[in-house]
Protein backbone atom coordinates (compact mmCIF):
# COMPACT_ATOMS: atom_id res chain seq x y z
CA UNK A 1 0.00 0.00 0.00
CA UNK A 2 2.97 2.60 0.37
CA UNK A 3 3.18 2.48 -3.08
CA UNK A 4 -0.03 4.32 -3.23
CA UNK A 5 -0.54 8.00 -4.33
CA UNK A 6 -2.21 9.55 -0.92
CA UNK A 7 -5.98 10.27 -1.03
CA UNK A 8 -7.38 14.20 -1.43
CA UNK A 9 -10.59 15.12 -0.65
CA UNK A 10 -11.91 17.61 -3.75
CA UNK A 11 -13.97 20.44 -3.40
CA UNK A 12 -15.56 22.72 -6.57
CA UNK A 13 -17.06 25.99 -6.17
CA UNK A 14 -19.63 25.64 -8.81
CA UNK A 15 -20.37 29.21 -9.75
CA UNK A 16 -19.31 32.52 -8.06
CA UNK A 17 -21.05 33.64 -5.21
CA UNK A 18 -21.47 29.66 -3.76
CA UNK A 19 -19.50 28.15 -1.75
CA UNK A 20 -17.28 24.96 -2.76
CA UNK A 21 -18.49 21.91 -2.31
CA UNK A 22 -17.34 18.64 -1.54
CA UNK A 23 -17.93 16.66 -4.80
CA UNK A 24 -15.72 13.38 -4.12
CA UNK A 25 -11.78 12.36 -3.73
CA UNK A 26 -8.99 10.73 -5.66
CA UNK A 27 -5.57 9.77 -5.41
CA UNK A 28 -2.45 12.15 -6.83
CA UNK A 29 0.78 12.08 -5.62
CA UNK A 30 0.96 16.28 -4.89
CA UNK A 31 -1.35 19.27 -4.47
CA UNK A 32 -1.28 20.07 -7.93
CA UNK A 33 -1.40 17.03 -9.80
CA UNK A 34 -4.82 16.67 -6.93
CA UNK A 35 -6.14 19.90 -8.69
CA UNK A 36 -5.08 18.43 -12.57
CA UNK A 37 -6.60 14.97 -11.39
CA UNK A 38 -9.78 17.28 -9.87
CA UNK A 39 -9.90 18.72 -12.79
CA UNK A 40 -10.23 15.93 -15.46
CA UNK A 41 -12.65 13.88 -13.07
CA UNK A 42 -14.89 16.31 -11.64
CA UNK A 43 -15.26 19.01 -14.07
CA UNK A 44 -15.94 17.12 -17.40
CA UNK A 45 -19.48 18.63 -17.32
CA UNK A 46 -18.23 22.61 -16.49
CA UNK A 47 -19.33 21.73 -13.27
CA UNK A 48 -16.96 24.11 -11.73
CA UNK A 49 -14.82 27.58 -11.82
CA UNK A 50 -12.85 27.01 -8.51
CA UNK A 51 -11.14 23.79 -7.18
CA UNK A 52 -9.59 22.83 -3.93
CA UNK A 53 -8.47 19.58 -2.56
CA UNK A 54 -6.65 18.52 0.85
CA UNK A 55 -4.89 15.43 1.64
CA UNK A 56 -7.65 13.57 3.67
CA UNK A 57 -5.07 12.70 6.25
CA UNK A 58 -4.97 16.14 7.18
CA UNK A 59 -9.12 16.95 7.70
CA UNK A 60 -9.89 16.05 11.55
CA UNK A 61 -13.50 14.59 11.85
CA UNK A 62 -15.74 14.22 14.28
CA UNK A 63 -16.74 10.97 15.85
CA UNK A 64 -19.99 9.07 14.92
CA UNK A 65 -19.67 7.72 18.63
CA UNK A 66 -19.80 11.53 19.84
CA UNK A 67 -22.94 11.98 18.03
CA UNK A 68 -25.02 12.39 21.08
CA UNK A 69 -23.32 14.57 23.42
CA UNK A 70 -22.36 16.69 20.27
CA UNK A 71 -25.46 17.15 18.45
CA UNK A 72 -28.50 16.08 20.44
CA UNK A 73 -28.42 19.13 22.87
CA UNK A 74 -29.69 21.54 19.98
CA UNK A 75 -32.38 19.61 19.09
CA UNK A 76 -34.84 20.75 22.25
CA UNK A 77 -33.83 24.07 21.40
CA UNK A 78 -36.41 25.40 18.32
CA UNK A 79 -35.78 29.08 19.36
CA UNK A 80 -32.14 28.80 17.49
CA UNK A 81 -33.86 27.73 14.12
CA UNK A 82 -34.55 30.76 12.35
CA UNK A 83 -37.79 29.08 10.75
CA UNK A 84 -39.96 32.28 11.58
CA UNK A 85 -38.91 34.80 8.93
CA UNK A 86 -40.04 34.60 5.19
CA UNK A 87 -37.10 34.74 2.70
CA UNK A 88 -37.99 36.74 -0.38
CA UNK A 89 -37.23 35.05 -3.76
CA UNK A 90 -34.86 37.20 -4.89
CA UNK A 91 -32.71 36.69 -2.62
CA UNK A 92 -31.54 33.73 -3.63
CA UNK A 93 -29.50 30.78 -2.69
CA UNK A 94 -28.45 30.88 0.58
CA UNK B 1 0.58 24.99 -56.24
CA UNK B 2 -2.45 27.38 -55.34
CA UNK B 3 -3.24 29.15 -51.60
CA UNK B 4 -6.50 26.45 -51.49
CA UNK B 5 -3.94 23.51 -52.36
CA UNK B 6 -1.55 24.42 -49.98
CA UNK B 7 -3.97 24.91 -47.54
CA UNK B 8 -5.89 21.61 -47.67
CA UNK B 9 -2.80 20.10 -47.67
CA UNK B 10 -1.68 21.87 -44.49
CA UNK B 11 -5.07 21.60 -42.96
CA UNK B 12 -4.77 17.77 -43.34
CA UNK B 13 -1.62 17.51 -41.52
CA UNK B 14 -3.23 19.47 -38.39
CA UNK B 15 -6.19 17.03 -38.92
CA UNK B 16 -4.60 13.79 -38.88
CA UNK B 17 -2.12 14.76 -36.62
CA UNK B 18 -5.02 15.48 -34.05
CA UNK B 19 -7.16 11.94 -35.54
CA UNK B 20 -4.33 9.24 -35.06
CA UNK B 21 -2.80 10.84 -31.76
CA UNK B 22 -6.18 10.76 -30.36
CA UNK B 23 -6.48 7.26 -31.11
CA UNK B 24 -3.28 6.03 -29.91
CA UNK B 25 -3.96 7.84 -26.55
CA UNK B 26 -7.52 5.99 -27.36
CA UNK B 27 -6.15 3.05 -26.92
CA UNK B 28 -5.01 3.62 -22.95
CA UNK B 29 -8.71 3.59 -22.10
CA UNK B 30 -9.49 1.22 -19.51
CA UNK B 31 -6.15 0.08 -19.29
CA UNK B 32 -4.29 2.92 -17.22
CA UNK B 33 -2.28 3.08 -14.57
CA UNK B 34 -4.70 4.59 -12.53
CA UNK B 35 -8.26 5.38 -12.72
CA UNK B 36 -7.75 9.32 -12.57
CA UNK B 37 -5.27 9.18 -15.36
CA UNK B 38 -7.54 7.06 -17.38
CA UNK B 39 -9.81 9.71 -17.45
CA UNK B 40 -7.32 12.28 -18.03
CA UNK B 41 -6.27 10.63 -21.12
CA UNK B 42 -9.61 9.93 -22.40
CA UNK B 43 -10.31 13.52 -22.19
CA UNK B 44 -7.18 14.24 -23.92
CA UNK B 45 -8.16 12.16 -27.05
CA UNK B 46 -11.40 13.49 -26.85
CA UNK B 47 -10.05 17.25 -27.24
CA UNK B 48 -8.14 15.70 -30.02
CA UNK B 49 -11.13 14.17 -32.04
CA UNK B 50 -13.07 17.68 -31.67
CA UNK B 51 -10.13 19.12 -33.14
CA UNK B 52 -9.61 16.61 -35.95
CA UNK B 53 -13.64 17.41 -36.53
CA UNK B 54 -12.70 21.00 -37.04
CA UNK B 55 -9.47 20.82 -39.02
CA UNK B 56 -10.86 18.57 -41.73
CA UNK B 57 -13.82 19.99 -41.85
CA UNK B 58 -12.38 22.99 -42.93
CA UNK B 59 -10.46 20.90 -44.96
CA UNK B 60 -13.10 19.11 -47.14
CA UNK B 61 -14.58 22.82 -47.10
CA UNK B 62 -11.74 24.28 -49.12
CA UNK B 63 -11.53 21.19 -51.32
CA UNK B 64 -14.63 22.26 -52.55
CA UNK B 65 -15.71 18.27 -53.45
CA UNK B 66 -18.17 17.75 -51.00
CA UNK B 67 -15.89 15.66 -48.70
CA UNK B 68 -16.95 16.19 -45.04
CA UNK B 69 -14.36 15.38 -42.13
CA UNK B 70 -16.03 12.09 -41.77
CA UNK B 71 -15.11 10.81 -45.49
CA UNK B 72 -11.18 12.21 -45.08
CA UNK B 73 -11.22 10.47 -41.82
CA UNK B 74 -12.49 7.27 -42.57
CA UNK B 75 -12.03 6.64 -46.17
CA UNK B 76 -8.51 7.97 -46.88
CA UNK B 77 -5.93 5.09 -47.00
CA UNK B 78 -2.26 5.46 -45.20
CA UNK B 79 -0.59 7.15 -47.72
CA UNK B 80 -3.35 10.07 -48.39
CA UNK B 81 -2.44 10.67 -44.33
CA UNK B 82 -0.38 13.43 -43.37
CA UNK B 83 0.04 13.35 -39.58
CA UNK B 84 3.54 13.48 -38.31
CA UNK B 85 5.13 10.22 -37.80
CA UNK B 86 5.87 10.54 -34.36
CA UNK B 87 1.99 10.47 -33.46
CA UNK B 88 1.41 7.31 -35.00
CA UNK B 89 4.37 5.75 -32.90
CA UNK B 90 3.32 3.17 -30.57
CA UNK B 91 2.51 3.66 -26.74
CA UNK B 92 5.22 1.70 -25.52
CA UNK B 93 4.62 2.01 -21.50
CA UNK B 94 2.54 4.96 -19.97
CA UNK B 95 5.94 7.20 -19.46
CA UNK B 96 6.52 6.74 -23.23
CA UNK B 97 2.86 7.75 -24.16
CA UNK B 98 3.29 10.66 -22.29
CA UNK B 99 6.90 11.78 -23.81
CA UNK B 100 4.91 11.39 -27.00
CA UNK B 101 2.45 13.68 -26.02
CA UNK B 102 4.73 16.12 -24.29
CA UNK B 103 6.98 16.45 -27.33
CA UNK B 104 3.93 16.90 -29.28
CA UNK B 105 1.83 19.11 -26.99
CA UNK B 106 4.80 21.62 -27.29
CA UNK B 107 5.17 22.19 -30.83
CA UNK B 108 1.07 21.88 -31.43
CA UNK B 109 0.70 25.06 -28.35
CA UNK B 110 3.26 26.88 -30.63
CA UNK B 111 1.94 26.49 -34.27
CA UNK B 112 -1.55 27.07 -32.46
CA UNK B 113 -0.55 30.36 -30.87
CA UNK B 114 1.24 31.35 -34.34
CA UNK B 115 -2.49 30.49 -36.00
CA UNK B 116 -4.38 32.64 -33.85
CA UNK B 117 -3.16 35.68 -35.85
CA UNK B 118 -3.56 33.81 -39.41
CA UNK B 119 -4.57 35.67 -42.24
CA UNK B 120 -7.43 32.87 -42.79
CA UNK B 121 -9.89 33.93 -40.19
CA UNK B 122 -11.44 30.46 -40.07
CA UNK B 123 -8.13 28.99 -39.29
CA UNK B 124 -7.69 31.64 -36.63
CA UNK B 125 -10.73 30.79 -35.24
CA UNK B 126 -10.11 26.92 -34.68
CA UNK B 127 -6.58 27.57 -33.37
CA UNK B 128 -8.59 29.66 -30.62
CA UNK B 129 -10.37 27.18 -29.52
CA UNK B 130 -8.17 25.03 -29.39
CA UNK B 131 -5.63 26.49 -27.92
CA UNK B 132 -7.21 26.22 -24.30
CA UNK B 133 -7.49 22.48 -24.47
CA UNK B 134 -3.76 22.15 -26.01
CA UNK B 135 -2.50 24.66 -23.05
CA UNK B 136 -3.95 21.94 -20.70
CA UNK B 137 -2.48 19.17 -22.09
CA UNK B 138 0.76 20.82 -22.53
CA UNK B 139 0.56 21.71 -18.37
CA UNK B 140 -0.30 18.41 -17.60
CA UNK B 141 2.14 16.04 -19.69
CA UNK B 142 4.98 18.09 -19.35
CA UNK B 143 4.12 18.01 -15.21
CA UNK B 144 4.20 13.86 -15.33
CA UNK B 145 7.34 14.19 -17.74
CA UNK B 146 9.14 16.14 -14.98
CA UNK B 147 7.40 14.24 -12.33
CA UNK B 148 8.98 10.86 -13.78
CA UNK B 149 11.90 11.97 -15.06
CA UNK B 150 13.11 13.25 -11.91
CA UNK B 151 11.31 10.36 -9.74
CA UNK B 152 12.19 6.74 -8.93
CA UNK B 153 15.84 5.38 -10.66
CA UNK B 154 13.26 3.09 -12.21
CA UNK B 155 10.96 6.15 -13.84
CA UNK B 156 13.88 8.06 -14.49
CA UNK B 157 14.76 5.19 -16.76
CA UNK B 158 12.15 4.53 -18.68
CA UNK B 159 11.70 7.93 -19.24
CA UNK B 160 15.55 8.55 -20.72
CA UNK B 161 14.59 5.55 -23.10
CA UNK B 162 11.51 6.93 -24.62
CA UNK B 163 13.20 10.34 -24.83
CA UNK B 164 15.93 8.07 -26.59
CA UNK B 165 13.50 5.97 -28.90
CA UNK B 166 11.36 9.26 -29.60
CA UNK B 167 13.73 12.19 -30.10
CA UNK B 168 14.54 11.17 -33.72
CA UNK B 169 11.01 11.39 -35.14
CA UNK B 170 10.56 15.12 -33.46
CA UNK B 171 12.93 16.54 -36.64
CA UNK B 172 10.14 15.86 -39.04
CA UNK B 173 8.16 18.78 -37.15
CA UNK B 174 10.59 21.87 -38.45
CA UNK B 175 10.94 20.60 -42.35
CA UNK B 176 9.79 22.74 -44.43
CA UNK B 177 7.91 22.21 -47.55
CA UNK B 178 6.26 23.66 -50.53
CA UNK B 179 2.79 23.73 -48.75
CA UNK B 180 5.01 25.38 -45.84
CA UNK B 181 6.44 28.14 -48.11
CA UNK B 182 3.39 29.24 -49.62
CA UNK B 183 1.34 29.41 -46.51
CA UNK B 184 4.05 31.01 -44.81
CA UNK B 185 4.28 33.68 -48.19
CA UNK B 186 0.36 34.36 -47.38
CA UNK B 187 0.37 35.21 -43.99
CA UNK B 188 -2.11 32.04 -43.18
CA UNK B 189 0.18 29.72 -41.50
CA UNK B 190 4.44 29.83 -40.06
CA UNK B 191 7.15 28.53 -41.81
CA UNK B 192 7.54 25.24 -39.94
CA UNK B 193 11.36 25.53 -39.57
CA UNK B 194 10.31 28.84 -37.65
CA UNK B 195 8.96 27.22 -34.95
CA UNK B 196 12.29 25.12 -33.90
CA UNK B 197 14.27 27.32 -32.07
CA UNK B 198 11.12 28.31 -29.51
CA UNK B 199 10.41 24.59 -29.18
CA UNK B 200 13.95 23.58 -28.44
CA UNK B 201 13.96 26.06 -25.78
CA UNK B 202 10.69 25.09 -24.02
CA UNK B 203 11.27 21.37 -24.01
CA UNK B 204 15.07 21.81 -23.22
CA UNK B 205 13.87 23.11 -20.38
CA UNK B 206 11.31 20.88 -19.02
CA UNK B 207 13.87 17.91 -19.62
CA UNK B 208 16.44 20.55 -17.85
CA UNK B 209 13.93 19.85 -14.98
CA UNK B 210 13.27 15.89 -15.24
CA UNK B 211 17.00 15.31 -15.67
CA UNK B 212 16.88 13.92 -18.96
CA UNK B 213 19.36 14.19 -21.27
CA UNK B 214 18.53 15.21 -24.77
CA UNK B 215 20.64 12.77 -27.38
CA UNK B 216 23.43 13.77 -28.87
CA UNK B 217 23.47 12.46 -32.18
CA UNK B 218 20.08 12.71 -34.04
CA UNK B 219 18.61 11.59 -37.06
CA UNK B 220 15.18 13.07 -38.47
CA UNK B 221 12.89 10.70 -39.65
CA UNK B 222 10.64 12.09 -41.93
CA UNK B 223 7.76 11.26 -44.35
CA UNK B 224 4.41 11.63 -42.59
CA UNK B 225 4.08 15.28 -43.93
CA UNK B 226 3.99 13.98 -47.59
CA UNK B 227 1.97 10.58 -47.00
CA UNK B 228 5.02 8.06 -46.28
CA UNK B 229 4.39 6.51 -43.27
CA UNK B 230 6.03 3.28 -40.84
CA UNK B 231 3.80 0.32 -41.06
CA UNK B 232 2.04 1.36 -37.76
CA UNK B 233 -0.29 3.65 -39.72
CA UNK B 234 -1.84 0.97 -41.25
CA UNK B 235 -2.97 -1.25 -38.61
CA UNK B 236 -4.40 2.15 -36.51
CA UNK B 237 -6.20 2.77 -39.50
CA UNK B 238 -7.78 -1.02 -40.01
CA UNK B 239 -8.81 -0.25 -36.59
CA UNK B 240 -10.04 3.18 -37.06
CA UNK B 241 -11.53 2.76 -40.25
CA UNK B 242 -13.39 -1.19 -40.14
CA UNK B 243 -16.95 0.04 -39.46
CA UNK B 244 -17.10 2.68 -42.07
CA UNK B 245 -15.25 0.08 -44.65
CA UNK B 246 -17.03 -2.88 -44.01
CA UNK B 247 -20.62 -0.96 -43.18
CA UNK B 248 -20.35 1.77 -46.02
CA UNK B 249 -22.39 4.80 -44.75
CA UNK B 250 -23.33 2.80 -41.21
CA UNK B 251 -24.53 5.76 -38.91
CA UNK B 252 -26.34 5.47 -35.59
Amino acid sequence: MSNEWPLWEVFIRGQHGMSHRHVGSLHAPDGEMAIKNARDVYTRRNEGVSIWVVEAANISASSPSGKGPLYEPSNSKVYRHPTFFDIPDDVGAM
Amino acid sequence: MTRDEALFEFLLRLGDNTSILSHRVSEWIGHSPVLEEDIALANTALDLIGQTQLWLGLAGEIEGKGRTADNLAYLRDAWDYRNLLLVERPNGDFGKTMMRQFLFDAWQSLMLGKLLASSDPRVAEIAAKASKEVAYHLERSADTIVGLGDGTEESHNRMQAALDDLWDYTGEMFISDEVDEVLATEGIAPNAASLKAEWEELVGRILTDATLTIPAKSYAHKGGKSGVHTEHLGFILADMQFLQRAYPGASW
